[in-house]
Protein backbone atom coordinates (compact mmCIF):
# COMPACT_ATOMS: atom_id res chain seq x y z
CA UNK A 1 0.00 0.00 0.00
CA UNK A 2 2.87 2.40 -1.21
CA UNK A 3 0.26 3.94 -3.14
CA UNK A 4 -1.71 5.27 -0.41
CA UNK A 5 -0.18 8.81 0.87
CA UNK A 6 0.03 9.41 -2.95
CA UNK A 7 -3.46 9.06 -3.51
CA UNK A 8 -4.43 10.64 -0.18
CA UNK A 9 -3.07 14.03 -1.64
CA UNK A 10 -4.09 13.54 -4.39
CA UNK A 11 -7.23 15.89 -4.10
CA UNK A 12 -5.27 18.76 -2.92
CA UNK A 13 -2.42 18.15 -5.17
CA UNK A 14 -4.88 18.54 -8.24
CA UNK A 15 -6.92 21.67 -6.21
CA UNK A 16 -3.25 23.26 -6.04
CA UNK A 17 -2.82 22.59 -9.63
CA UNK A 18 -5.35 23.88 -11.15
CA UNK A 19 -5.51 27.19 -8.86
CA UNK A 20 -1.89 28.01 -8.62
CA UNK A 21 0.30 25.75 -10.72
CA UNK A 22 -1.61 26.41 -13.87
CA UNK A 23 -2.59 30.08 -13.51
CA UNK A 24 1.29 30.22 -12.79
CA UNK A 25 2.35 28.23 -16.40
CA UNK A 26 -0.54 30.87 -18.27
CA UNK A 27 0.69 33.93 -16.69
CA UNK A 28 4.94 32.49 -18.04
CA UNK A 29 3.80 31.57 -21.45
CA UNK A 30 1.34 35.30 -21.48
CA UNK A 31 4.77 36.87 -21.06
CA UNK A 32 6.24 35.70 -24.26
CA UNK A 33 2.79 36.76 -26.29
CA UNK A 34 2.75 39.37 -28.54
CA UNK A 35 0.51 42.19 -28.30
CA UNK A 36 -1.09 45.55 -30.56
CA UNK A 37 -3.13 48.34 -29.83
CA UNK A 38 -5.66 47.13 -32.90
CA UNK A 39 -4.23 43.23 -33.04
CA UNK A 40 -4.76 42.27 -29.16
CA UNK A 41 -3.05 39.35 -27.76
CA UNK A 42 -1.13 37.08 -30.26
CA UNK A 43 -0.18 33.32 -29.02
CA UNK A 44 3.11 33.90 -30.58
CA UNK A 45 6.63 33.26 -28.81
CA UNK A 46 8.36 36.52 -28.75
CA UNK A 47 11.08 37.74 -26.29
CA UNK A 48 9.50 41.57 -26.70
CA UNK A 49 7.89 41.98 -23.21
CA UNK A 50 11.07 40.73 -21.48
CA UNK A 51 13.38 43.02 -23.26
CA UNK A 52 11.21 45.92 -23.02
CA UNK A 53 10.83 45.47 -19.02
CA UNK A 54 14.91 44.73 -18.99
CA UNK A 55 16.17 47.22 -20.75
CA UNK A 56 13.48 50.35 -20.24
CA UNK A 57 14.54 52.92 -17.65
CA UNK A 58 11.08 53.18 -16.89
CA UNK A 59 10.86 49.57 -15.55
CA UNK A 60 14.22 49.69 -13.96
CA UNK A 61 13.32 52.73 -11.86
CA UNK A 62 10.19 51.26 -10.69
CA UNK A 63 11.73 47.79 -9.74
CA UNK A 64 14.46 49.78 -7.96
CA UNK A 65 11.25 52.09 -5.89
CA UNK A 66 9.51 48.68 -5.40
CA UNK A 67 12.49 47.11 -3.59
CA UNK A 68 13.45 50.18 -1.86
CA UNK A 69 10.04 50.86 -0.36
CA UNK A 70 9.94 47.14 0.52
CA UNK A 71 13.48 47.31 2.03
CA UNK A 72 12.67 50.85 4.64
CA UNK A 73 9.33 49.35 5.60
CA UNK A 74 11.47 46.19 6.20
CA UNK A 75 13.75 48.24 8.13
CA UNK A 76 10.85 50.78 10.28
CA UNK A 77 8.69 47.05 10.90
CA UNK A 78 12.26 46.06 12.95
CA UNK A 79 12.99 49.26 14.39
CA UNK A 80 9.37 49.49 15.93
CA UNK A 81 8.24 45.88 16.05
CA UNK A 82 10.88 44.55 18.08
CA UNK A 83 11.02 46.79 21.20
CA UNK A 84 7.43 46.66 20.67
CA UNK A 85 7.34 43.10 20.95
CA UNK A 86 9.74 43.30 23.96
CA UNK A 87 7.88 45.58 25.80
CA UNK A 88 4.53 43.69 25.67
CA UNK A 89 6.21 40.73 26.49
CA UNK A 90 7.35 42.69 29.72
CA UNK A 91 3.75 43.83 30.61
CA UNK A 92 1.78 41.62 33.40
CA UNK A 93 -0.89 39.51 32.60
CA UNK A 94 -4.01 41.47 31.89
CA UNK A 95 -2.13 44.30 30.23
CA UNK A 96 -0.62 41.93 28.15
CA UNK A 97 -3.22 40.13 26.46
CA UNK A 98 -5.13 43.43 25.82
CA UNK A 99 -2.63 44.80 24.45
CA UNK A 100 -1.34 41.83 22.21
CA UNK A 101 -5.07 42.72 21.15
CA UNK A 102 -4.65 45.99 20.35
CA UNK A 103 -1.63 45.43 17.91
CA UNK A 104 -3.01 42.21 16.66
CA UNK A 105 -6.34 43.98 15.83
CA UNK A 106 -5.68 45.59 12.72
CA UNK A 107 -5.21 42.40 11.04
CA UNK A 108 -8.92 42.01 11.14
CA UNK A 109 -9.30 44.90 9.48
CA UNK A 110 -9.39 45.22 5.86
CA UNK A 111 -5.68 46.83 4.72
CA UNK A 112 -8.11 48.84 2.49
CA UNK A 113 -10.05 50.18 5.30
CA UNK A 114 -6.58 50.87 7.12
CA UNK A 115 -4.84 52.44 4.70
CA UNK A 116 -7.99 55.07 3.78
CA UNK A 117 -7.65 55.83 7.54
CA UNK A 118 -4.20 57.27 6.23
CA UNK A 119 -5.42 58.96 3.47
CA UNK A 120 -8.26 60.18 5.66
CA UNK A 121 -5.44 61.92 8.11
CA UNK A 122 -2.84 62.92 5.25
CA UNK A 123 -5.49 63.09 1.92
CA UNK A 124 -4.53 66.45 0.73
CA UNK A 125 -5.93 69.59 2.29
CA UNK A 126 -8.69 68.25 3.47
CA UNK A 127 -7.00 65.74 5.52
CA UNK A 128 -8.35 65.24 9.31
CA UNK A 129 -4.07 66.28 10.61
CA UNK A 130 -3.59 68.77 7.70
CA UNK A 131 -6.27 70.38 8.83
CA UNK A 132 -5.71 71.09 12.45
CA UNK A 133 -1.90 71.80 11.27
CA UNK A 134 -2.81 74.62 9.17
CA UNK A 135 -5.53 75.84 11.23
CA UNK A 136 -2.86 75.69 14.54
CA UNK A 137 -0.59 77.81 11.92
CA UNK A 138 1.68 74.89 11.67
CA UNK A 139 2.16 74.28 8.02
CA UNK A 140 0.94 76.28 5.19
CA UNK A 141 0.11 73.53 2.82
CA UNK A 142 -0.88 69.65 2.41
CA UNK A 143 1.96 67.60 4.16
CA UNK A 144 3.46 65.55 1.52
CA UNK A 145 2.02 62.08 1.98
CA UNK A 146 -0.34 61.31 -0.23
CA UNK A 147 1.41 60.09 -4.01
CA UNK A 148 4.86 60.31 -1.98
CA UNK A 149 6.94 57.28 -1.20
CA UNK A 150 7.17 58.51 2.46
CA UNK A 151 3.42 57.61 2.15
CA UNK A 152 3.48 54.43 0.96
CA UNK A 153 6.58 53.18 2.95
CA UNK A 154 4.48 55.04 6.65
CA UNK A 155 1.21 53.00 5.36
CA UNK A 156 2.87 49.79 4.73
CA UNK A 157 4.89 49.92 7.82
CA UNK A 158 1.70 50.25 9.68
CA UNK A 159 -0.17 47.43 8.04
CA UNK A 160 2.61 44.89 8.00
CA UNK A 161 3.73 45.90 11.65
CA UNK A 162 1.80 42.76 12.82
CA UNK A 163 3.71 40.31 11.50
CA UNK A 164 7.05 41.34 12.86
CA UNK A 165 5.43 42.00 16.35
CA UNK A 166 4.23 38.03 15.87
CA UNK A 167 7.41 36.83 14.67
CA UNK A 168 9.22 38.42 17.28
CA UNK A 169 6.88 37.86 20.12
CA UNK A 170 7.70 33.90 18.66
CA UNK A 171 11.15 34.23 19.55
CA UNK A 172 10.43 35.95 23.20
CA UNK A 173 8.66 33.09 24.40
CA UNK A 174 11.63 30.54 24.05
CA UNK A 175 13.92 33.02 26.18
CA UNK A 176 15.04 32.08 29.34
CA UNK A 177 14.72 34.92 31.85
CA UNK A 178 17.63 32.92 34.29
CA UNK A 179 19.55 33.52 31.60
CA UNK A 180 18.89 37.31 31.92
CA UNK A 181 19.59 37.05 35.40
CA UNK A 182 23.00 35.36 35.14
CA UNK A 183 24.19 38.35 32.85
CA UNK A 184 23.01 40.61 35.14
CA UNK A 185 25.02 38.54 38.20
CA UNK A 186 28.16 38.24 35.94
CA UNK A 187 27.69 42.20 36.19
CA UNK A 188 26.00 43.40 32.78
CA UNK A 189 23.75 46.31 33.50
CA UNK A 190 20.29 46.52 31.50
CA UNK A 191 21.52 47.77 28.19
CA UNK A 192 24.29 45.89 27.66
CA UNK A 193 21.57 42.35 28.86
CA UNK A 194 19.43 43.48 26.12
CA UNK A 195 22.30 44.34 23.52
CA UNK A 196 24.51 41.49 24.40
CA UNK A 197 21.93 38.27 25.16
CA UNK A 198 18.67 39.05 24.52
CA UNK A 199 19.18 40.75 21.33
CA UNK A 200 21.29 37.90 19.82
CA UNK A 201 18.64 35.23 20.76
CA UNK A 202 15.56 37.02 19.22
CA UNK A 203 17.68 37.72 15.97
CA UNK A 204 16.29 34.45 13.88
CA UNK A 205 12.80 36.39 15.04
CA UNK A 206 13.52 39.37 13.37
CA UNK A 207 15.32 37.88 10.12
CA UNK A 208 12.14 35.46 9.68
CA UNK A 209 9.89 38.54 10.52
CA UNK A 210 11.46 41.15 8.28
CA UNK A 211 11.24 38.35 5.41
CA UNK A 212 7.69 37.50 5.61
CA UNK A 213 7.33 41.90 5.90
CA UNK A 214 9.71 42.41 2.75
CA UNK A 215 7.76 39.54 0.65
CA UNK A 216 4.40 41.14 1.81
CA UNK A 217 5.76 45.04 0.87
CA UNK A 218 7.10 44.21 -2.30
CA UNK A 219 3.71 42.76 -3.66
CA UNK A 220 1.58 44.70 -1.78
CA UNK A 221 -1.14 46.54 -4.14
CA UNK A 222 -4.13 47.54 -2.30
CA UNK A 223 -1.98 50.00 -0.04
CA UNK A 224 0.71 51.81 -2.80
CA UNK A 225 -2.75 51.54 -5.33
CA UNK A 226 -4.41 53.91 -2.47
CA UNK A 227 -1.57 55.80 -1.00
CA UNK A 228 1.03 56.34 -4.03
CA UNK A 229 -1.83 56.33 -6.92
CA UNK A 230 -1.13 56.68 -10.52
CA UNK A 231 1.47 59.09 -9.82
CA UNK A 232 3.63 56.64 -7.85
CA UNK A 233 3.66 53.47 -9.21
CA UNK A 234 5.37 50.18 -7.82
CA UNK A 235 5.57 46.48 -9.39
CA UNK A 236 1.67 45.51 -8.26
CA UNK A 237 0.50 48.94 -9.17
CA UNK A 238 2.16 48.59 -12.89
CA UNK A 239 1.07 44.93 -13.54
CA UNK A 240 -2.61 45.55 -12.36
CA UNK A 241 -2.27 48.76 -14.86
CA UNK A 242 -1.24 47.14 -18.01
CA UNK A 243 -3.74 44.24 -17.56
CA UNK A 244 -7.06 46.35 -16.82
CA UNK A 245 -6.06 50.11 -18.41
CA UNK A 246 -3.22 49.56 -21.14
CA UNK A 247 -4.76 45.90 -21.79
CA UNK A 248 -1.58 44.81 -22.65
CA UNK A 249 -1.69 41.66 -21.14
CA UNK A 250 1.60 40.08 -22.25
CA UNK A 251 3.70 42.90 -20.98
CA UNK A 252 1.74 42.90 -17.57
CA UNK A 253 2.22 39.14 -16.94
CA UNK A 254 6.00 40.16 -17.85
CA UNK A 255 6.09 42.46 -14.86
CA UNK A 256 4.44 40.35 -12.47
CA UNK A 257 6.76 36.98 -13.57
CA UNK A 258 9.47 39.24 -12.74
CA UNK A 259 8.58 40.77 -9.44
CA UNK A 260 7.45 36.37 -8.73
CA UNK A 261 10.90 35.51 -9.23
CA UNK A 262 12.81 38.28 -8.07
CA UNK A 263 11.51 37.85 -4.22
CA UNK A 264 11.57 34.26 -4.80
CA UNK A 265 15.56 34.36 -5.09
CA UNK A 266 15.69 37.18 -2.32
CA UNK A 267 13.64 35.67 0.71
CA UNK A 268 14.80 32.38 -0.33
CA UNK A 269 18.71 33.62 -0.42
CA UNK A 270 17.95 35.52 3.03
CA UNK A 271 16.74 32.62 4.36
CA UNK A 272 19.05 30.36 3.50
CA UNK A 273 21.80 32.46 4.81
CA UNK A 274 20.14 32.92 8.16
CA UNK A 275 19.28 29.37 8.39
CA UNK A 276 23.16 28.68 8.11
CA UNK A 277 24.46 31.61 10.55
CA UNK A 278 22.39 30.27 13.12
CA UNK A 279 22.51 26.15 12.59
CA UNK A 280 25.01 26.02 15.31
CA UNK A 281 23.38 27.76 17.94
CA UNK A 282 19.62 27.02 17.62
CA UNK A 283 18.84 23.68 16.60
CA UNK B 1 32.35 39.56 62.85
CA UNK B 2 31.16 36.90 59.88
CA UNK B 3 31.61 36.75 56.13
CA UNK B 4 27.89 36.46 55.63
CA UNK B 5 25.28 37.19 57.32
CA UNK B 6 21.20 36.94 56.96
CA UNK B 7 19.46 38.94 59.97
CA UNK B 8 15.46 38.09 60.30
CA UNK B 9 15.27 37.83 56.10
CA UNK B 10 11.63 37.80 55.24
CA UNK B 11 10.19 37.64 51.77
CA UNK B 12 6.06 37.84 51.46
CA UNK B 13 4.54 37.28 48.18
CA UNK B 14 0.95 38.48 48.52
CA UNK B 15 -0.35 36.61 51.81
CA UNK B 16 2.08 33.46 51.15
CA UNK B 17 5.20 33.70 53.31
CA UNK B 18 8.17 32.21 51.19
CA UNK B 19 11.09 33.14 53.32
CA UNK B 20 9.83 33.73 57.55
CA UNK B 21 12.75 35.20 59.81
CA UNK B 22 15.85 33.35 58.62
CA UNK B 23 18.97 34.06 60.21
CA UNK B 24 22.01 32.78 59.60
CA UNK B 25 25.86 33.14 59.47
CA UNK B 26 28.40 31.91 57.10
CA UNK B 27 32.10 32.37 57.35
CA UNK B 28 34.67 32.98 55.26
CA UNK B 29 35.45 29.39 52.87
CA UNK B 30 32.51 27.40 54.27
CA UNK B 31 30.57 25.41 52.10
CA UNK B 32 26.92 25.94 53.74
CA UNK B 33 23.70 24.24 52.20
CA UNK B 34 20.00 24.76 52.25
CA UNK B 35 18.27 22.13 52.39
CA UNK B 36 14.12 21.37 52.13
CA UNK B 37 11.41 20.44 50.80
CA UNK B 38 10.36 22.37 47.53
CA UNK B 39 8.40 25.73 48.69
CA UNK B 40 10.17 25.81 51.55
CA UNK B 41 11.84 29.08 50.74
CA UNK B 42 15.67 28.06 49.88
CA UNK B 43 15.28 28.92 46.13
CA UNK B 44 13.38 32.31 47.45
CA UNK B 45 16.63 32.93 50.07
CA UNK B 46 19.32 32.75 47.46
CA UNK B 47 17.32 34.87 45.11
CA UNK B 48 17.45 37.05 48.15
CA UNK B 49 20.93 36.78 48.38
CA UNK B 50 21.99 37.36 44.49
CA UNK B 51 19.65 40.50 44.39
CA UNK B 52 16.48 39.46 41.89
CA UNK B 53 14.00 39.65 44.72
CA UNK B 54 14.12 42.07 47.11
CA UNK B 55 13.32 41.51 50.96
CA UNK B 56 10.08 42.37 52.88
CA UNK B 57 12.18 42.89 56.23
CA UNK B 58 15.51 41.81 57.19
CA UNK B 59 19.12 42.58 56.42
CA UNK B 60 22.12 41.22 54.16
CA UNK B 61 26.05 42.02 55.62
CA UNK B 62 28.55 40.86 53.60
CA UNK B 63 31.97 41.79 55.19
CA UNK B 64 29.82 44.08 57.12
CA UNK B 65 28.94 46.00 54.50
CA UNK B 66 25.08 46.23 53.58
CA UNK B 67 24.56 44.39 50.85
CA UNK B 68 20.95 44.92 49.45
CA UNK B 69 22.17 48.22 48.93
CA UNK B 70 24.76 46.73 46.11
CA UNK B 71 22.82 46.90 43.22
CA UNK B 72 22.33 42.79 41.72
CA UNK B 73 24.76 43.56 39.10
CA UNK B 74 27.82 44.89 41.23
CA UNK B 75 26.99 42.00 43.89
CA UNK B 76 29.80 40.47 42.34
CA UNK B 77 28.25 36.73 43.16
CA UNK B 78 28.84 33.63 41.00
CA UNK B 79 25.44 32.06 40.34
CA UNK B 80 25.11 28.86 38.89
CA UNK B 81 21.63 28.30 38.15
CA UNK B 82 19.03 24.81 37.76
CA UNK B 83 18.71 25.31 34.25
CA UNK B 84 22.53 26.61 33.64
CA UNK B 85 21.26 29.95 31.83
CA UNK B 86 24.25 29.64 29.88
CA UNK B 87 24.21 31.95 26.74
CA UNK B 88 22.88 29.81 24.02
CA UNK B 89 24.78 32.17 21.25
CA UNK B 90 27.98 32.14 22.94
CA UNK B 91 31.04 29.41 22.55
CA UNK B 92 31.77 28.08 25.90
CA UNK B 93 35.34 30.37 25.53
CA UNK B 94 32.52 33.54 25.33
CA UNK B 95 30.04 32.39 28.13
CA UNK B 96 32.80 31.74 30.30
CA UNK B 97 34.54 35.19 29.36
CA UNK B 98 31.56 37.47 29.90
CA UNK B 99 31.84 38.01 33.21
CA UNK B 100 35.51 39.57 32.74
CA UNK B 101 34.67 41.21 30.10
CA UNK B 102 32.02 43.27 32.13
CA UNK B 103 34.57 43.94 34.66
CA UNK B 104 36.74 45.63 31.57
CA UNK B 105 39.50 42.63 32.59
CA UNK B 106 41.98 43.42 29.44
CA UNK B 107 41.77 40.79 26.66
CA UNK B 108 44.91 38.58 27.19
CA UNK B 109 44.47 38.63 30.76
CA UNK B 110 40.75 36.78 29.95
CA UNK B 111 42.09 34.46 27.44
CA UNK B 112 44.50 33.56 30.33
CA UNK B 113 41.44 33.32 33.32
CA UNK B 114 39.04 31.78 30.80
CA UNK B 115 41.78 29.34 29.56
CA UNK B 116 42.42 28.29 33.56
CA UNK B 117 39.11 28.17 34.60
CA UNK B 118 38.09 25.57 31.89
CA UNK B 119 41.20 23.36 32.75
CA UNK B 120 39.66 23.51 36.33
CA UNK B 121 36.59 21.82 34.91
CA UNK B 122 38.35 20.00 32.57
CA UNK B 123 37.05 21.68 29.60
CA UNK B 124 39.72 22.99 27.90
CA UNK B 125 38.94 20.95 24.53
CA UNK B 126 35.57 22.14 24.59
CA UNK B 127 36.24 25.99 24.47
CA UNK B 128 34.80 26.73 20.94
CA UNK B 129 31.65 24.66 21.54
CA UNK B 130 28.30 25.92 21.66
CA UNK B 131 26.16 24.61 24.43
CA UNK B 132 23.54 22.96 22.48
CA UNK B 133 26.41 21.00 21.53
CA UNK B 134 27.10 19.90 24.76
CA UNK B 135 25.75 17.12 26.96
CA UNK B 136 24.46 18.39 30.54
CA UNK B 137 26.95 17.55 32.28
CA UNK B 138 29.26 19.58 30.43
CA UNK B 139 26.81 22.61 30.24
CA UNK B 140 26.65 21.75 33.95
CA UNK B 141 30.46 22.66 34.31
CA UNK B 142 30.79 25.65 31.79
CA UNK B 143 27.96 26.98 33.76
CA UNK B 144 30.54 26.44 37.17
CA UNK B 145 33.69 27.74 35.33
CA UNK B 146 31.63 31.05 34.00
CA UNK B 147 30.43 32.10 37.80
CA UNK B 148 33.96 31.13 39.46
CA UNK B 149 36.32 32.37 36.65
CA UNK B 150 35.08 35.98 37.93
CA UNK B 151 36.65 35.16 41.60
CA UNK B 152 33.10 35.48 43.32
CA UNK B 153 32.81 36.47 46.96
CA UNK B 154 30.29 33.76 47.53
CA UNK B 155 29.18 31.45 45.12
CA UNK B 156 25.90 30.39 44.93
CA UNK B 157 24.50 27.06 43.47
CA UNK B 158 20.71 26.37 43.13
CA UNK B 159 20.05 22.85 42.37
CA UNK B 160 23.10 22.74 40.08
CA UNK B 161 23.17 19.02 40.39
CA UNK B 162 19.66 18.28 39.88
CA UNK B 163 19.45 17.40 35.96
CA UNK B 164 22.05 14.87 36.12
CA UNK B 165 21.75 11.04 36.56
CA UNK B 166 22.64 9.62 39.32
CA UNK B 167 26.18 8.33 38.53
CA UNK B 168 27.14 11.63 36.90
CA UNK B 169 26.17 13.37 40.16
CA UNK B 170 27.58 11.53 42.29
CA UNK B 171 30.78 12.20 40.22
CA UNK B 172 30.00 15.82 40.06
CA UNK B 173 29.79 16.02 43.75
CA UNK B 174 33.18 15.05 44.35
CA UNK B 175 34.43 17.21 41.80
CA UNK B 176 32.35 20.05 42.82
CA UNK B 177 33.78 20.00 46.66
CA UNK B 178 37.47 19.54 45.36
CA UNK B 179 37.28 22.40 43.21
CA UNK B 180 35.81 23.84 46.21
CA UNK B 181 38.41 23.57 48.61
CA UNK B 182 40.92 24.47 45.73
CA UNK B 183 39.79 27.45 45.58
CA UNK B 184 38.36 28.14 49.22
CA UNK B 185 35.27 29.98 47.55
CA UNK B 186 32.70 30.44 50.25
CA UNK B 187 29.74 28.27 48.94
CA UNK B 188 26.22 28.45 48.97
CA UNK B 189 24.13 25.54 47.80
CA UNK B 190 20.44 25.17 47.43
CA UNK B 191 19.28 21.60 47.26
CA UNK B 192 16.20 19.50 47.73
CA UNK B 193 18.36 16.18 47.85
CA UNK B 194 19.80 15.38 51.51
CA UNK B 195 22.26 12.82 50.22
CA UNK B 196 24.02 15.98 47.77
CA UNK B 197 23.65 18.14 50.92
CA UNK B 198 25.33 16.17 53.72
CA UNK B 199 27.91 15.00 51.12
CA UNK B 200 29.01 18.45 50.16
CA UNK B 201 28.72 20.46 53.02
CA UNK B 202 30.49 21.82 56.23
CA UNK B 203 27.17 23.04 57.52
CA UNK B 204 23.59 22.38 57.08
CA UNK B 205 20.32 24.82 57.00
CA UNK B 206 17.34 22.86 57.05
CA UNK B 207 14.18 24.68 56.07
CA UNK B 208 10.54 24.15 55.98
CA UNK B 209 7.77 26.80 55.48
CA UNK B 210 10.23 29.48 55.07
CA UNK B 211 12.11 28.61 58.40
CA UNK B 212 15.54 27.15 59.61
CA UNK B 213 14.49 23.90 61.73
CA UNK B 214 17.83 23.35 62.50
CA UNK B 215 21.20 24.45 61.23
CA UNK B 216 24.33 22.88 62.19
CA UNK B 217 26.93 20.00 60.42
CA UNK B 218 25.65 17.33 58.89
CA UNK B 219 26.35 14.06 60.95
CA UNK B 220 25.01 16.55 64.00
CA UNK B 221 22.02 17.20 62.62
CA UNK B 222 21.90 13.40 61.43
CA UNK B 223 22.44 11.88 64.99
CA UNK B 224 20.56 15.01 67.01
CA UNK B 225 17.55 15.99 64.59
CA UNK B 226 16.08 19.12 66.51
CA UNK B 227 12.48 18.67 65.05
CA UNK B 228 10.91 15.21 63.97
CA UNK B 229 10.87 17.05 60.50
CA UNK B 230 14.35 17.20 60.30
CA UNK B 231 14.47 13.56 61.72
CA UNK B 232 12.89 12.78 58.73
CA UNK B 233 14.17 14.84 56.31
CA UNK B 234 18.08 14.02 56.69
CA UNK B 235 17.09 10.55 56.46
CA UNK B 236 15.10 6.84 57.22
CA UNK B 237 13.61 6.77 60.77
CA UNK B 238 11.61 4.38 63.35
CA UNK B 239 9.67 5.62 66.00
CA UNK B 240 10.03 3.04 68.67
CA UNK B 241 8.59 3.35 72.04
CA UNK B 242 8.42 7.01 71.63
CA UNK B 243 12.12 7.83 70.37
CA UNK B 244 13.56 7.99 67.31
CA UNK B 245 16.09 6.15 66.24
CA UNK B 246 18.14 5.44 62.66
CA UNK B 247 17.57 2.12 60.88
CA UNK B 248 21.44 1.74 60.75
CA UNK B 249 21.62 2.02 64.48
CA UNK B 250 19.28 -1.06 65.44
CA UNK B 251 21.13 -4.86 65.07
CA UNK B 252 20.08 -7.99 64.90
CA UNK B 253 20.87 -9.58 68.76
CA UNK B 254 20.20 -12.96 70.75
CA UNK B 255 17.62 -10.89 72.86
CA UNK B 256 15.96 -7.36 72.39
CA UNK B 257 12.31 -6.05 71.08
CA UNK B 258 11.31 -9.79 69.45
CA UNK B 259 9.71 -9.59 65.56
CA UNK B 260 9.19 -10.95 62.51
CA UNK B 261 11.17 -10.06 59.38
CA UNK B 262 7.85 -9.06 56.40
CA UNK B 263 10.29 -8.04 53.79
CA UNK B 264 13.92 -8.36 53.08
CA UNK B 265 15.45 -5.93 50.10
CA UNK B 266 19.26 -6.75 49.09
CA UNK B 267 20.82 -3.46 47.91
CA UNK B 268 24.25 -4.46 47.25
CA UNK B 269 26.47 -3.13 50.17
CA UNK B 270 23.53 -3.25 52.89
CA UNK B 271 20.76 -5.13 53.31
CA UNK B 272 16.97 -3.28 54.09
CA UNK B 273 14.50 -4.87 56.35
CA UNK B 274 11.30 -4.79 57.42
CA UNK B 275 10.36 -6.14 60.95
CA UNK B 276 7.19 -6.22 62.03
CA UNK B 277 7.33 -5.74 66.71
CA UNK B 278 4.72 -4.93 68.86
CA UNK B 279 5.47 -1.66 68.68
CA UNK B 280 4.84 -1.46 65.21
CA UNK B 281 6.88 -1.52 62.19
CA UNK B 282 10.41 -1.41 62.07
CA UNK B 283 12.96 -0.26 59.15
CA UNK B 284 16.43 -2.00 59.86
CA UNK B 285 19.53 -1.35 57.61
CA UNK B 286 22.42 -3.59 58.22
CA UNK B 287 25.70 -3.42 56.15
CA UNK B 288 26.37 -6.56 54.13
CA UNK B 289 29.40 -8.10 55.52
CA UNK B 290 28.64 -11.59 53.56
CA UNK B 291 27.37 -12.94 56.47
CA UNK B 292 24.28 -15.25 56.42
CA UNK B 293 21.56 -12.70 57.30
CA UNK B 294 17.98 -13.44 58.70
CA UNK B 295 15.15 -14.40 56.04
CA UNK B 296 11.69 -13.34 54.84
CA UNK B 297 9.13 -14.61 57.96
CA UNK B 298 12.23 -15.44 60.13
CA UNK B 299 11.63 -14.30 63.95
CA UNK B 300 14.38 -11.92 65.07
CA UNK B 301 15.43 -9.65 68.22
CA UNK B 302 16.22 -5.92 67.41
CA UNK B 303 18.66 -4.15 69.86
CA UNK B 304 20.23 -0.90 69.65
CA UNK B 305 21.94 1.91 72.37
CA UNK B 306 20.21 4.26 73.88
CA UNK B 307 19.54 7.51 71.91
CA UNK B 308 22.68 9.84 72.49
Amino acid sequence: MRAAPYLLSLPALLLFGAVVIVPLVMTVLLSFHDWGQYKGIEPVFVLKNWHEVLTDSYFLEMFWRTFRIAFLVTLLTALFGAPEAYILNRMKSPWRGLFLLVILGPLLISVVARTLGWALLFGGSSGVVNKALASMGLISAPLPFMFTETGVVVALAHVLMPYMVLAVWAALQRLDTQVENAAVALGAGPLTVLRRIVLPQIMPGILSGAVIVFALAASAFATPAIIGGRRLKVASTLAYDEFLNTLNWPLGAAVAVLLLVALVSIVVGTSRLVERRYAQVFS
Amino acid sequence: MSFLELQGLTKRFGTHVAVDGLSLTVEKGEFVSLLGPSGCGKTTTLQLIAGFVEPTAGAIRLEGRDLLAVKPARRGLGIVFQSYALFPHMTVAENVAFGLEMQGVAAAERARRVGETLDLVGLAAFSGRFPRQMSGGQQQRVALARALVIKPQILLLDEPLSNLDAKLREEMQIELRQIQRSLGTTTILVTHDQGEAMALSDRLVVMNHGRAEQIGAPHEAYEGPATPFVASFLGKTNLVNGSTVRPEKIAFAADGLPGTVRTRIFQGSHWLYQVETAGGLVTVIRQNTGERMPAEGEAVHLTWAAAA
